[in-house]
C-alpha cells in the first residue's frame, strides 16, 4: 500500500499520463485478486468506502432500478445495522419490508421465507455470516427460492469472504457487500459485487459525479486502500483453508473449556457456522462486569451496558434469549493473530471472571441456594 | 471507554461482599433492580440499638460501574446513623467514582437499594416506610 501513498500517488481515473496509468495499474491488479477470491470477473467488482456503502448501494441501488418491477424486500431480524436502517430508511419511501424472524439456533425458516415471497418481491438479502454469533445461513437454499419468485438474491458477507469458501455463481449470489478490515485489510474500503450475467443486474447510483465504477459509483477511488484489499484478498485466499481448520479447533478448545463452568451457554447454531467466531453467555455474572474483569482480552458483549441505547443485543433476542441471558454475554473473536498461548490465557481469565463476579452476584447466590428466581417480583419492572 | 481507577479497584478489590442474615431484626435487606435490566443490587445494613448502622453488605449483578456504586455505598454505609444513611445521594457516588453520563442510572440504582434496606428495617421494626422515588429504567 505504501507506494501509493507517496511516490504513486496518481489518481487511478487519470486518463492522460503514467502517474494515472501507474495507479489504475495497482486497481486493475487488485481487481483481480478480489475477484479470484469470489469467482466472478473483474468488471463485476465496484469498490466503495467499505461494507457499509455496498449495503446501502445494493439494496437502495435494486429498490430505484426495479421499482417497476415491484417494491417489496425481504431481510432477517439479525442483518447487520447497514442492512436494517437502510431497510427502515426505504419503508419510508413506499418501500414494504419483511423482516423475518430467525429460529433459536439463529437460523432463517426456508418455508417461512418461501411464504413471504409475492411478485412484487424484487430482493431477499440475508447475511451470510452473522457477526455477533457466527451462524451460517443456507446461502444457496435461499438463494433458489429467491430466484424461483423472481427475486434478486444479495448478501452481506462481511464475516465470511476469506475466512469460508465463498463462490458467488456456486452460491447463487446476484450482489454482495464486503470491507476490507474484516479480513485484514485496511478501512475505509470496501466491494460491492454486482453479477453481470445470468441474469445481468444493475443498480441505480446512490453516489453521482462523473460515473465511476461504470457508472454505479462516482468518486476518486481510494488506491492505497484497494491495493491493500486486494492483497488482502490473496493472502486470505491462500490461507483459507488452513486457517479455517486452525481457527475452528482454537474456537471448539475455548468453547469446550468455558463450557465446563456451570450455567454457561453457547448462543446459536453450532454446526453451520463461521471458524472465528464464538458467543458465550455466562448466566448470573454481567457482561459489562465480566469484561471489565477480563481487559486484558479484546471482546465483546451483547450487554445493554455497553451500548450507548441501553439496549441489549438485538441479535441475542432474535434468538428468542431471555434479556438476563443477552446481559449476560461475551463475544469471542479469533483471528490470523490469535495463537494457542492466547486461547489459554483467555479461558484461564474468563473463568478466573466469571467466578469472581459470581462470589459478587446476589442472583448466584439465590440460584445456589434454590431460589426460583422467575417468581421473584423485582422492584423495577 | 475507559473504566475510571476507583471503580475498578472497588472492582479488584470490594469492599464489603456478603450476606447478612435477612431474618434478623436488626438487618434491614434492600433488593432492587432486575435482571432484565442487567442490573440487580442486594444491599443489607445492620443496625444496633443507637440507631447506627455497624455493619454493611452487598452483591450486585451489573457492570463494573454498579458494581462500585453498591460497594461505595456499603462503605459509607457503615458508621452512619439510619438518618445521616438517607442523606446518602447518587450525585455524591457519581463525583466519588467519576461515572459517566451514561453510568449516572447505576448510582441512583445504588441510592435505591440503600432506602430499600432502610425501609425493611423500620417495617420490620414497626415503623412506617419512607417514599421511594419513582423508578428510574
Amino acid at each position: 500500500m505504501l507506494p501509493y501513498f507517496t511516490s504513486k500517488f496518481g489518481n487511478a481515473a487519470s486518463r492522460n499520463h503514467a502517474f494515472g496509468w501507474v495507479a489504475e495499474e495497482g486497481v486493475d491488479y487488485a481487481r483481480e485478486q478480489v475477484a479470484k477470491l469470489i469467482g466472478c470477473t473483474e468488471k463485476e467488482i465496484i469498490f466503495t468506502s467499505g461494507a457499509t456503502e455496498a449495503d446501502n448501494l445494493g439494496i437502495k441501488g435494486v429498490y430505484e432500478m426495479y421499482q417497476d418491477k415491484g417494491n417489496h424486500i425481504i431481510t432477517a431480524t439479525t442483518e447487520h445495522k447497514a442492512v436494517l436502517d437502510t431497510c427502515k430508511h426505504l419503508e419510508k419511501l413506499g418501500a414494504k419490508v419483511t423482516y423475518l424472524k430467525v429460529k433459536e439456533d439463529g437460523l432463517i425458516d426456508l418455508q417461512e421465507l418461501e411464504a413471504a415471497m409475492t411478485p412484487e418481491t424484487i430482493l431477499v438479502t440475508i447475511m451470510y455470516g452473522n457477526n455477533e454469533i457466527g451462524v451460517v445461513q443456507p446461502i444457496k437454499e435461499i438463494s433458489a427460492i429467491a430466484h424461483k419468485f423472481g427475486a434478486l438474491f444479495m448478501t452481506d458477507a462481511t464475516q465470511a469472504v476469506g475466512k469460508i469458501p465463498v463462490n458467488v455463481n456456486a452460491d447463487g449470489i446476484d450482489l454482495m457487500a464486503f470491507s476490507a478490515h474484516k479480513m485484514y485489510g485496511p478501512k475505509g474500503v470496501g466491494v460491492l459485487y454486482v453479477r453481470r450475467k445470468n441474469p445481468r443486474v444493475k443498480v441505480t447510483a446512490q453516489i453521482d459525479g462523473g460515473g465511476h465504477e461504470r457508472g454505479m459509483r462516482s468518486g476518486t477511488l481510494n488506491v492505497p486502500g484497494i491495493v491493500g484489499l486486494g492483497k488482502a484478498c490473496e493472502l486470505c485466499r491462500l490461507e483459507m483453508e488452513s486457517e479455517a481448520t486452525r481457527l475452528s479447533a482454537l474456537r471448539d478448545k475455548l468453547e469446550k473449556s468455558l463450557s465446563e463452568l456451570e450455567e454457561s451457554y453457547v448462543n446459536g447454531n453450532t454446526q453451520h457456522r463461521l471458524p472465528h467466531v464464538s458467543n458465550i453467555s455466562f448466566k448470573y455474572v454481567e457482561g459489562e462486569g465480566l469484561m471489565m474483569a477480563m481487559k486484558d482480552l479484546a471482546v465483546s458483549s451483547g450487554s445493554a451496558c455497553t451500548s450507548a441505547s441501553l439496549e441489549p443485543s438485538y441479535v441475542l433476542k432474535s434468538l428468542g434469549l431471555s434479556d438476563d441471558l443477552a446481559h449476560s454475554s461475551i463475544r469471542f473473536g479469533l483471528g490470523r493473530f490469535t495463537t494457542e498461548e492466547e486461547i489459554d490465557y483467555a479461558i484461564e481469565n474468563t473463568k478466573k471472571a466469571v467466578l469472581h463476579l459470581r462470589d459478587l452476584s446476589p442472583l448466584w447466590e439465590m440460584f445456589k441456594d434454590g431460589v426460583d428466581l422467575s417468581k421473584i417480583e423485582w422492584a423495577e419492572h | 471507554m475507559a473504566y475510571s481507577e476507583k471503580v475498578m479497584e472497588h472492582y479488584t478489590n470490594p469492599r464489603n461482599v456478603g450476606t447478612l442474615n435477612k431474618d434478623s431484626k436488626s438487618v434491614g435487606t434492600g433488593l432492587v433492580g432486575a435482571p432484565e435490566c442487567g442490573d440487580v443490587m442486594r444491599l443489607q445494613i445492620e443496625v444496633d440499638d443507637n440507631n447506627v448502622i455497624t455493619d454493611a453488605k452487598f452483591k450486585t449483578f451489573g457492570c463494573g460501574s454498579a458494581i462500585a456504586s453498591s460497594s461505595l455505598a456499603t462503605e459509607w454505609l457503615k458508621g452512619k446513623t439510619v438518618d445521616e444513611a438517607l442523606a446518602i445521594d447518587n450525585m455524591d457516588i457519581v463525583e466519588e467514582l467519576a461515572l459517566p453520563p451514561v453510568k449516572i442510572h447505576c448510582s441512583v440504582l445504588a441510592e435505591d437499594a440503600i432506602k430499600s434496606a432502610i425501609n425493611d428495617y423500620r417495617v420490620k421494626n414497626g415503623m412506617e416506610p419512607i417514599e421511594l422515588a419513582k423508578s428510574h429504567h
